[in-house]
Formats: structure tokens, C-alpha cells, sequence
């Protein structure tokens, strides 16, 4: 039942080697935080499921990223599909500088589909999938950009759901938003999971045992630990996890 | 602290003047033109001016239409080639061409930028002429010939600023579209393009007023005769050519035409950029945050 399987992943960027011998599965509908300090490689992980990393030309991986028994690296892979399957939160809201419903059918309309009936139809589901139509659906025309902070993100994963994706990967989603807001896309996350396999990096370790079922603890490119969420809050096995959890650093 | 106050008044100041001061040479240059070009087209009346089609200054004849179709022939013919051709090179050095590439071809471009427009005329003169002479027949100088040079001192300026349009665009969006499984190319056509199209309209507007007020360059491969062109191997003479020929031996009214010819480049110009600015306005984006 697993979704993802990572095999001894080792990325570089140029000399720097950022990850270090991952070896992970992500079990399927199900939410796996990312916990750790900044620059231990979290953002990168997540760039390197979704091959966003192949834009750095200084990239480079060694090891294997299995989605669905198939390798994302290997050459007949086709990166727009792959992106199509695995869609991605960033960090900041990150609308187009177009309208709320163009925003939610891009996805839709740069995979070829044109039919205006099933567009909208798609749109709606979306946008209620991602608690937002109530907020919206009388100003569908309007700029993303007339919307706030939490909205524009609950837009941009509307956006990505409208997709039809299979993976969520979610880069701090929440880390530029407002407590409401914050509580109002943890609910979101929560009713996702169960079509959803999401991945959510967090700096906030309430937000961790709040939304995610399976927790890793990235230090330094490694993964240190991976366990139940709970158990690995309640009783880490390794001490440096101990010790960033409980604030020592980071 | 008061010491520092007394500081910033002065460069307050300063800058202050300096404005004012560009803004009145621009205003006392306006006037002498006005002042100076006023009388010809009062005396030969404003609509026989602007819609005259015989230009005879030894016959007192001053209708500088031919030149008005001339200019603008002659300016959007070069912005037909220059635009298209600067835009996919604009792209492609913004968004596609691998670093060392992009080293190589960016100084090039600045250095067309460079290059006096004598130099132009002369390649064209040299060079273009007997080219267009002998595959379209005819003298070769010709509104073609001049469109081709213009084209071509157009482009760096087209390309460096549309260029900047476009890598201005944040990376956001290119991450967002192409997390959505778009290609790079439909990034660019949906996303990239359009969030820079302000930038690449001013880009398209300087051009233009590059290829308007060139004039030299023109002068040594248009061909120069006062007459409405027919197609786009006659020969036609552009309003500041027509300046430049003349204003050496020009005594009288003749002189006074010459200075209305420039009031009439400079009211065309002034519609250009209304019209542009108004483009600019259509097509901007609100691209306001509307951060948290
Ligand atoms: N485009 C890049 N080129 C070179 N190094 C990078 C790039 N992106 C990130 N890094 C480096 O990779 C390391 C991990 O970064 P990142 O994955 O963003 O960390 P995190 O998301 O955990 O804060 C950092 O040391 C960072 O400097
Ligand atoms: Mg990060």
C-alpha cells in the first residue's frame, strides 16, 4: 500500500550534498509531516518527488523515487504527467495574476481539456473541495490577487486538486498565513487525507501532531527518524530527535 | 541631527532643481520650435500643410503628407519585422538559453546598441542597396531598404528591454505552472508572457520612437523623394529627413516649414504615446499582493 518508496536518494547541488541516503516510503492516503531545522533539506526532498529540482542545473541525484512501482527519473517518464500526479502547495500563496477561475482551471486547460460545461463543473468541486467556493462563488472573475493571504493558498490548493492529483506535496503551506487561516487549511488537510497522499513540511510541531498520521525528522540531509506520528512525539527513539522536538535547537 | 536636517534640505533641493531644470530646456526647446514653425503653417494654412501633397519649397509649396506617410510607413514596416524577431529572442535569452549562451549573446546585442548610425547607413548604403537593386530592381533605395536598417538598430533596444520584462516576472509563477504539469513553452505563452506584456509594451514603444527619430541612417538608403510611396520599393523621404536635407540652405518660410515639419513629428509622437500608454493600461495586471 505504499505510494512512494525512496531508495538510497543522495542529491547534490553542484559540490554540496544535500541529501543524504534516503530510504523512506510514504504509505498512501495518508498525511506525512516533515519535521526539522531550516536548510537540513526538506524543501529539496519535496522538489525532488515532483522533479522541480530538474529546473537547478547544478542538480543531481543518485537512487531511486518509485511512484506507483514506477521510476520518476527514469527516461520515459513524462515530467508534465508526473506534475499532473503530484501536485504542490509552496510556501507563499503563489495565485496567477489572472482571474479566481482561471487560476483553477489552468491545470485542467494546459492538459488539453476545453469543454467550458465540464471546466466549470470541475472548477466548482474543486474550489468547494478546498472549503473556498462559499468565499467566492460570486466573484469568480475576479483577480486572485484581490483575495487575502489564506485565501490565495486555499485557491492555490483548489488549483492543485483541480488536477485530479494523486500526491499533495505541501511546502510550508501555512508558514506566511495567519492562525484562522492556519486552522482553516489544517481542517482542509484533514478532510483531504482520506483521498489524498499528502506530504506537508512544518516548522510547527503542533501543526505535525495535529494533521499528519506519520512524521520524518530530517536533520543535516538524513532522515534521522520515521514513525506513527504520536510515537514519535510521545517516546523519539534517537536523541537529536528528543532534542528538536522539545526545543533544544533549531 | 540639525546639521543632518540641513543635509537632506539641500539634496531635497538640488534634485528639485535639477528637475525643473530638464523640464524647462525641454519646454524652451518646445517653444522655439513652436515659435519658429508657427508662421509656415499660418501662412500656408494647417490643413494644406498637414494634408498637402506637394512638397516645392522653390515654388512656395509646403505640404509635408508625403512625409507623414513616409515616417509611419517606414516605422511600423520595421517594427513588423523588429518586433516579432526581438520578442522570440527576448524569450529565449530570458527563459530558455543555457547560461553560457546567454554570456555570449547579451554583450552582442549591447553591442549592436552601440554602434553610431552612420555606421548603419553605410553598411545599408553599401552593402543593402546594391542587394534590394538587384533582386527587386529599381534604384534600391527604397522604404524596404530603410525598414531593414531600422529593423535591425531597433532590435538591441526591443530585446535588452523586454528581456528585463520578462525575467522581472517572479519565479512564482513559473514554479506554479510548471508544478502544474504546463511545459515550459505553455508557462511562457500563458503565464510568463502576459505578466510581462506592461514591460514589453514599453519595450515595443521605445523602439518605436527609436525607428520615428532615426535619421541619418534613413537619409542614406530611403531614397528621399517627397512623395507618397506606392509599395515598399518606392523610395519616400520621412519627416526628419526631410528637416535634415533642407534645414542647411532654408531661408524664409522655407525654414519656418521645416520647423512646422517638426511640430507635426512631434504631435505624431505625442498621439504614439498616448496610444500606448493607453495599451499599457489595458493590458496591466493587477498585480498587487494582496499578501495576508
Ligand atoms: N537552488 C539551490 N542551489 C544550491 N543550493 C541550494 C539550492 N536550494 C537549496 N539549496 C541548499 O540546500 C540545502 C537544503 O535547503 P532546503 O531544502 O531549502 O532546506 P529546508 O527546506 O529544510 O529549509 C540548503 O543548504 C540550501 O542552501
Ligand atoms: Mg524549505
Amino acid at each position: 500500500m505504499n505510494r512512494i518508496e525512496v531508495k538510497d536518494l543522495n542529491v547534490y547541488f553542484g559540490d554540496a550534498h544535500i541529501l543524504k541516503n534516503i530510504n523512506t516510503e510514504i504509505p498512501k492516503n495518508t498525511v506525512t509531516a516533515l519535521i526539522g531545522p531550516s536548510g537540513c533539506g526538506k524543501s529539496t526532498f519535496l522538489r525532488t518527488i515532483n522533479r522541480m529540482n530538474d529546473l537547478i542545473p547544478s542538480f543531481r541525484k543518485e537512487g531511486d523515487i518509485i511512484l506507483d512501482e514506477e521510476d520518476i527519473y527514469s527516461p520515459k517518464y513524462d515530467v508534465a504527467s508526473l506534475r499532473k500526479k503530484v501536485g504542490m502547495v509552496f510556501q507563499k500563496p503563489n495565485p496567477f495574476p489572472k482571474s479566481i477561475f482561471e487560476n483553477v482551471a489552468y491545470g485542467l486547460k494546459v492538459h488539453g481539456i476545453d469543454d467550458k460545461d465540464f471546466l466549470h463543473q470541475q472548477v466548482e468541486e474543486s474550489l468547494k473541495a478546498a472549503a473556498l467556493w462559499g468565499e467566492v462563488e460570486d466573484k469568480l472573475d475576479n483577480s486572485a490577487m484581490s483575495l487575502s493571504g489564506g485565501q490565495q493558498q486555499r485557491l492555490c490548493i483548489a488549483r492543485t486538486i483541480a488536477n485530479n492529483p494523486e500526491v499533495i506535496l505541501m511546502d510550508e503551506p501555512c508558514s506566511a498565513l495567519d492562525p484562522i487561516s492556519t486552522t482553516k487549511i489544517e481542517d482542509l488537510i484533514h478532510k483531504l487525507k482520506n483521498d489524498y497522499t499528502i506530504i506537508i513540511v512544518t516548522h510547527n510541531m503542533q501543526q505535525a501532531t495535529r494533521v499528519s498520521k506519520y512524521t520524518s525528522f530530517f536533520l543535516n540531509g538524513e532522515i534521522i527518524e520515521s514513525n506513527l506520528t504520536d510515537k514519535l512525539f510521545i517516546e523519539p527513539k534517537v536523541k537529536k530527535t528528543e532534542e528538536y522536538i522539545t526545543g533544544r535547537f533549531g | 541631527m540639525q546639521k543632518n536636517n540641513f543635509t537632506e534640505f539641500l539634496i531635497e533641493k538640488g534634485l528639485f532643481l535639477t528637475a525643473i531644470f530638464s523640464i524647462i530646456m525641454i519646454l524652451i526647446i518646445i517653444l522655439f520650435i513652436l515659435i519658429e514653425g508657427f508662421p509656415a503653417i499660418q501662412e500656408y494654412g494647417f490643413l494644406n500643410f498637414i494634408f498637402g501633397m506637394n512638397w516645392a519649397p522653390s515654388e512656395g509649396e509646403f505640404g509635408v503628407f508625403p512625409m507623414i506617410i513616409g515616417s509611419i510607413c517606414v516605422t511600423l514596416l520595421s517594427l513588423l519585422m523588429a518586433v516579432p524577431l526581438s520578442l522570440l529572442c527576448a524569450i529565449f535569452m530570458a527563459e530558455v538559453a543555457p547560461n553560457n549562451v546567454k554570456k555570449f549573446l547579451k554583450p552582442t546585442i549591447e553591442t549592436l546598441s552601440g554602434i553610431p548610425s552612420v555606421v548603419y547607413g553605410f553598411f545599408g548604403l553599401i552593402v543593402l542597396v546594391p542587394i534590394m537593386r538587384e533582386t527587386f530592381g529599381g534604384t534600391g533605395f527604397s522604404m524596404f531598404t530603410a525598414s531593414l536598417i531600422l529593423t535591425v538598430m531597433v532590435l538591441p533596444t526591443i530585446i535588452s528591454i523586454s528581456q528585463d520584462a520578462l525575467k522581472a516576472v517572479p519565479n512564482e509563477y513559473r514554479e506554479a505552472s510548471l508544478g502544474l504539469g504546463a511545459t515550459s513553452w505553455q508557462t511562457i505563452k500563458n503565464i510568463i508572457f502576459p505578466a510581462a506584456l506592461p514591460g514589453i509594451i514599453t519595450a515595443i514603444i521605445l523602439g518605436m520612437g527609436r525607428a520615428i527619430g532615426e535619421t541619418l541612417a534613413v537619409i542614406m538608403v530611403a531614397g528621399n523623394v517627397a512623395l507618397v510611396p506606392n509599395s515598399i520599393f518606392s523610395p519616400l523621404r520621412t519627416l526628419t529627413s526631410n528637416i535634415a536635407l533642407e534645414i542647411g540652405y532654408a531661408t524664409g518660410i522655407h525654414h519656418n516649414a521645416l520647423f512646422g515639419t517638426a511640430i507635426v513629428l512631434f504631435l505624431i509622437i505625442i498621439i504614439l504615446l498616448l496610444v500606448a500608454n493607453y495599451m499599457q493600461h489595458k493590458y496591466k495586471i493587477d498585480a498587487g499582493s494582496g499578501y495576508l
